[in-house]
């Protein structure tokens, strides 16, 4: 009799379940549908409240997400390789690169209005709490007994920002390269650490290593927005990060994710990025200030990045590969 | 039913058991080990022998690489001594809190390495309670393979140290031998098979380690950099080749090593 009962009851169960099923199926034909958001980890918070906030919009009203956070190049690499991706955002250009030599994202990602660039940020030297080394330019940082703290650039995609950034301000922009690649030679020879992505690099420098770490300003006001001790100047001249994103070209619902894209572009969810200590890309968005670096530059400035790639980067002979093995040599003497 | 009927029914069922048993198995060996270390092994050759040679004659990958073959033999051999010096104190010597150091032994296979790493630059790095600075230095790759790989030998070594004859030892103190004379000709013999594939098992996995080393080698290129940091890092630079390459060579150490120790073993055990 007992078992008799069970069985009812869970037979009446899945009836239940069944019937809801099907009710949440009937709503589908309105609209209802599930939209993948493939990220670099950083911009998390930001994207969970923007996605709150799109959902609260009419062409967001039946859309839900899953989410995907992870380091920029391994995320890049697992859509590569056929994880199932609506949307795609990256720390850098490269990572959207690949997926559009595979085919995956259109050729014309970048031509829109911003480029294709979702949020802006620049590099800055952060220093522990009351900068007590009084670190506050590219040359305070090669001077002898300054421990620098950045992470590899061959394993971290991220830490390419930060050599750029030091050799575009010491280079004039990329006019005396010389200048640039010695400023970079004397930067890693004060580099005792070189991690394999920035957040292993801001753990070193938080567990007591090193007088200052080149980090991005919307992670140096992240750390500061969650007490971490650190201070932080914006050097005169550094380096404009800009963030990808883009709808993938085998998109299942191409309309709902781009108008996503699109929403991503309000001065809501741009605030929201600001809020998070991104710079917006679009004008308007209220309340917000930062202060801008009179000799700012760009990655353009200094040829794109599928050239700057080739001269620094290249394991084998390149600007960084020669850096890296010179400062290997001295340190086996 | 007859007694014999029974019996013969019941080795058939273990030798029908035994085919299944050993089908599953290898497939399920080729499934989950041969065929992707195959697959790497391919992956390596994909654009000749030339580039496979290349790739590892690097610089920075061959620094890599003696780097981790040596520090992972530096810390085999600690593991050989200081591993059966456990395991012989587990087994013979009788102290309060012996069950708790016991499981402790297994703590470092139990937890993800990158919480070794954690904890291990919390007290031997910049912020050490113990003001012992080894972090980002090659002695901060060799602390963190041996806390990754201590249990090898210990757990090896114990068993076969529990099943030791003791009368043996007794009959040669009884016949005047020394304590050192019955350690070196009676125990010694014995162990040492355990000993040795202890220390292969601890050799091939601290080649494997990156989660315990990434934090606390700094990962200076020709300096702290391991053989798997260095993987990482081709990938990054979007050369999976490469990193196969890489890859390849440190299966062949390991393969090597393993083998080696077993050949060494049945010589061994030929003689004693």
């Amino acid at each position: 009799m007992r078992r008799l009962l069970a069985t009812t009851t869970v037979m009446a169960s899945i009836a239940t379940l069944a019937a809801c099923g099907g009710g949440g199926s009937d709503s589908a034909s309105g609209g209802q549908v599930q939209l993948s958001l493939v990220a670099y980890s950083t911009p998390q918070a930001a994207y969970e409240k923007i996605i709150q906030a799109f959902q609260a919009t009419p062409e967001g009203k039946n859309v839900t997400f899953t989410k995907s956070f992870g380091a920029s190049g391994d995320q890049s690499r697992a859509v590569e390789a056929g994880l199932k991706a609506d949307i795609v955002a990256f720390s850098l250009e490269p990572d959207m690169t690949r997926l559009v030599k595979k085919g995956l994202v259109a050729e014309d990602w970048s031509t829109g209005e911003n480029k294709g660039m979702i949020t802006d940020s620049v590099v800055v030297i952060a220093t522990r709490k009351g900068n007590p080394k009084n670190l506050k330019t590219w040359d305070d940082l090669t001077k002898p007994g300054v421990e620098v703290i950045t992470p590899n650039p061959f394993t971290s995609g991220g830490a390419r920002w930060n050599v750029m950034a030091g050799y575009g301000a010491k280079s004039n922009k990329g006019a005396d390269k010389q200048a640039g690649v010695d400023y970079l030679n004397a930067l890693f020879a004060n580099v005792p650490v070189q991690d394999d992505s920035a957040r292993k690099s801001l753990q070193t420098f938080t567990s007591g290593k090193g007088d200052a770490i080149l980090a991005y300003e919307n992670e140096a006001i992240f750390a500061q927005q969650n007490n971490q001790q650190l201070d932080y100047t914006v050097p005169d001249s550094t380096i404009l990060i800009e963030n990808p994103v883009a709808v993938t070209k085998n998109s299942a619902h191409p309309n709902e994710a781009k108008a996503f894209l699109k929403f991503l572009y309000t001065t809501e969810a741009q605030k929201i990025f600001a809020d998070n200590g991104y710079r917006p890309v679009v004008k308007g968005v209220q309340g917000v200030s930062f202060p801008a670096p009179p000799a700012l530059f760009t990655i353009a400035d200094l040829g794109g990045w599928p050239k700057v790639t080739t001269e620094f980067f290249d394991p084998k002979g390149s600007v960084m590969a020669d850096v890296e093995r010179k400062l290997g040599v001295s340190i086996e003497k | 039913m007859s007694t014999q009927t029974v019996v013969s029914r019941a080795a058939l069922g273990q030798k029908r058991g035994t085919a299944l048993g050993l089908g599953a198995a290898v497939l399920y060996l080729s499934l989950i080990v041969l065929i992707p270390l195959a697959a790497v092994v391919l992956r390596s050759q994909e654009r000749g022998i030339a580039y496979f040679w290349d790739a590892v004659t690097t610089p920075d990958a061959w620094a890599a690489l003696s780097l981790t073959i040596g520090a992972s033999a530096v810390v085999a051999v600690i593991n050989l001594v200081m591993g059966t010096v456990i395991a012989w104190v587990l087994v013979r010597d009788r102290f309060p809190g012996k069950a708790v150091v016991d499981t402790l032994i297994d703590l470092p296979f139990a937890l993800p390495t990158i919480v070794a790493g954690l904890v291990l630059l919390a007290l031997y790095g910049p912020k050490s309670p113990l003001g012992l600075d080894l972090a980002y230095s090659r002695a901060g790759v060799v602390l963190a393979l041996l806390f990754v790989t201590l249990p090898f030998v210990v757990r090896t070594v114990q068993p076969v140290l529990l099943e030791l004859d003791r009368d043996m030892e007794q009959a040669a103190a009884s016949l005047g031998a020394s304590t050192a004379q019955i350690f070196r000709r009676v125990i010694l013999p014995n162990l040492v098979p355990a000993m040795l594939s202890g220390t292969a098992l601890a050799f091939s996995r601290s080649m494997a380690e990156i989660g315990s080393v990434v934090l606390i080698s700094g990962n200076l290129p020709f300096k702290t950099q391991v053989a798997s940091v260095q993987i990482f890092g081709q990938i990054e630079t979007d050369n999976p080749v490469g990193a196969a390459a890489v890859s390849t060579v440190l299966l062949v150490v390991a393969l090597v090593t393993l083998v080696l120790l077993d050949l060494l073993q049945r010589w061994g055990s030929r003689r004693g």
